[in-house]
């Protein structure tokens, strides 16, 4: 009788565990669409979505004007670009040599630091991109006759690259090694080499994991403020010059909210809609992804 | 008796632990052999040792000498991989890969480039599973993935891929162990039709499988071989009274 109404009270306080991380969930979003909603009412969507040019002012009319957020969003596309143009082959690349070439000797050192990496905050990086990787970018510019900003998108998109670099790794390198021996020994006891089977066995199998290694690193890559700030700035330029300086969505949702404005200010209240919009976005992109994965994986078995 | 494979003084070691004991065996070609013993006897790696798949684990390492047609598999100018294309294998539980089942049949014929044509390789992803019993099964799906396929197809399937690349011998590692035993019969049933084209040597824990699927029987124990005779003659009147014992019941 007495462990029945444990089990009954076990079972109720993990489910009211559960329940309320779905309510927070849930509040965070109402919270946010609320917002959102106030700063539309002074801000046409269709300005807002559409306008090419982000100078946020509140006329003294009380007319607000330059809320534009294309600019931002291809900022943030193109530094996100450019991070996963790093992030993608290389932490494939290194999870591909840790799980299937390295002595185990080495991938149980390696896997460890990789974590201790990934865990570094990223305004240290931010510091390296500032202090080190700018004036380098600089001086190649030069040598090439390219003008190139002191803040600039590539500079920014390269750390972040590097940053994600170790969690992507790290990642990866679970899909891989996870899969089981009996693959590698199928293919293998055909007279396969091990590139032979990583290309074709092992990659395709992994293909869903990998996908969703991407996606975590995707999303951020999307969502990292830090490095931005120091390394590409805070110019909202509507660019795809990567040699530029650009702005993101959350540098400016956080230029925003610093200050001391009021709270139902226009300008307060955009970073609301910034970031309603940057969670829709980032939404649908998770939405498409696990559809794919799902599409994949019917199709593969 | 002209042997398709011969082992001689084969020692083979794990780290320091040495896991068979100077075994000595001739595989006849075009017959089964089943090799017979408990569990960690060594039946398994002695398998293993014949396509070099001990490679793959790191810190084996095999002394003695395995010959094909007369050819060490170990000497320093044998190419494993080529090796691996004349002594296939199946493995215990079925693995396909996670892809069609055209794709899978395919593998080893797209690795070894072993076609010019697309309907070439048609050809040979039919053959193979025609003559693993399968292409009645499957004509209709190719493209299916082959992972909906039941179990026994699945290690039909693998068995159609082992033999896609044309090899002289064929390893089977307790085959059936995953099966159930309709299953089972169907895959004893093409081992016996294997038999006109490929040397095969299967390790099985079932004593009826030995018995019927095998011409000559080797039963190990503790890392030697203790007996390897013609199958009849080894059930009926076993010369070790280890043997006797284990085919009697009495341990194993």
């Amino acid at each position: 009788m007495r462990s029945l109404w444990l089990e009954r009270f076990v079972r109720c306080f993990f489910f009211l565990c559960a329940l309320g991380a779905v309510i927070v969930t849930i509040g965070i979003v109402v919270s946010l669409i609320g917002e959102a909603f106030r700063f539309f009412a002074r801000v046409s969507l269709f300005d807002f979505l559409f306008g090419l040019t982000w100078a946020p002012r509140v006329l003294p009319t009380g007319e607000a004007v330059g809320f534009g957020a294309i600019p931002l969003f291809t900022g943030t596309a193109l530094i996100t670009l450019i991070a996963m143009l790093i992030a993608i082959p290389c932490g494939t690349m290194v999870a591909i040599y840790l799980s299937e070439y390295a002595p185990t000797k080495i991938r149980q050192t390696v896997k460890p630091l990789l974590e201790i990496l990934a865990g570094i905050p990223t305004l240290v990086y931010g510091f390296f991109a500032a202090t080190t990787l700018a004036p380098l970018l600089r001086n190649i510019a030069e040598t090439f006759h390219l003008t190139i900003a002191s803040e600039s998108a590539i500079n920014a998109g390269l750390v972040m690259g590097i940053m994600i670099l170790p969690y992507m790794t790290s990642l990866c390198e679970d899909a891989l090694h996870r899969l089981p021996l009996s693959l590698r020994e199928g293919s293998m006891g055909l007279g396969a080499t091990s590139s032979e089977t990583i290309m074709r066995v092992l990659l395709p199998a992994a293909f869903p994991n990998l996908m969703a290694a991407f996606l975590l690193s995707l999303s951020r890559a999307i969502g990292e403020t830090m490095i931005v700030v120091m390394a590409a700035g805070l110019a909202a330029n509507l660019s795809f010059n990567p040699l530029q300086a650009v702005t993101t969505v959350t540098v400016q949702i956080v230029n925003l909210l610093t200050g001391d404005q009021e709270f139902d200010n226009a300008k307060t209240l955009a970073a609301f809609g910034l970031g309603f919009v940057l969670f829709i976005l980032t939404l649908i992109l998770n939405i498409l992804a696990l559809y794919g994965i799902k599409k994949y994986k019917r199709i593969h078995g | 008796m002209t042997f398709k494979m011969d082992v001689k003084q084969l020692n083979l070691f794990y780290g320091d632990k040495q896991a068979l004991f100077n075994v000595n065996l001739g595989l006849p070609a075009l017959q089964t052999t089943a090799l017979i013993g408990p569990s960690g006897c060594g039946k398994s790696s002695f398998l293993k040792c014949l396509n070099r798949m001990n490679d793959i684990v790191l810190q084996a390492h095999v002394e003695g000498q395995v010959l094909l047609d007369g050819q060490d598999i170990y000497a320093p100018s044998v190419d494993v991989v080529s090796l691996r294309t004349k002594v296939g294998m199946v493995f215990q539980k079925p693995n396909p890969f996670p892809r069609s089942i055209y794709e899978n049949v395919a593998y080893g014929p797209r690795i070894h480039r072993l076609f010019k044509t697309k309907s070439e390789l048609d050809q040979i992803v039919e053959k193979s599973l025609v003559r693993a019993g399968l292409w009645g099964e499957v004509k209709d799906r190719l493209p299916q993935p082959a992972m909906r396929l039941s179990g026994g197809q699945q290690q039909r399937l693998c068995i159609a891929r082992a033999i896609a690349v044309n090899p002289e011998v064929i390893l089977m590692d307790e085959p059936c162990s995953a099966l159930d035993p309709i299953a089972t019969a169907k895959v004893e049933e093409l081992i016996d039709e294997l038999r006109e084209k490929f040397t095969i040597v299967i390790v099985t824990h079932n004593l009826q499988q030995a018995a019927r699927v095998s011409q000559q029987t080797a039963f190990f124990h503790s890392g030697y071989l203790v007996e390897a005779r013609e199958t009849g003659a080894l059930f009926t009147t076993p010369h070790d009274e280890r043997t006797q014992g284990y085919i009697t019941g009495r341990y194993g």
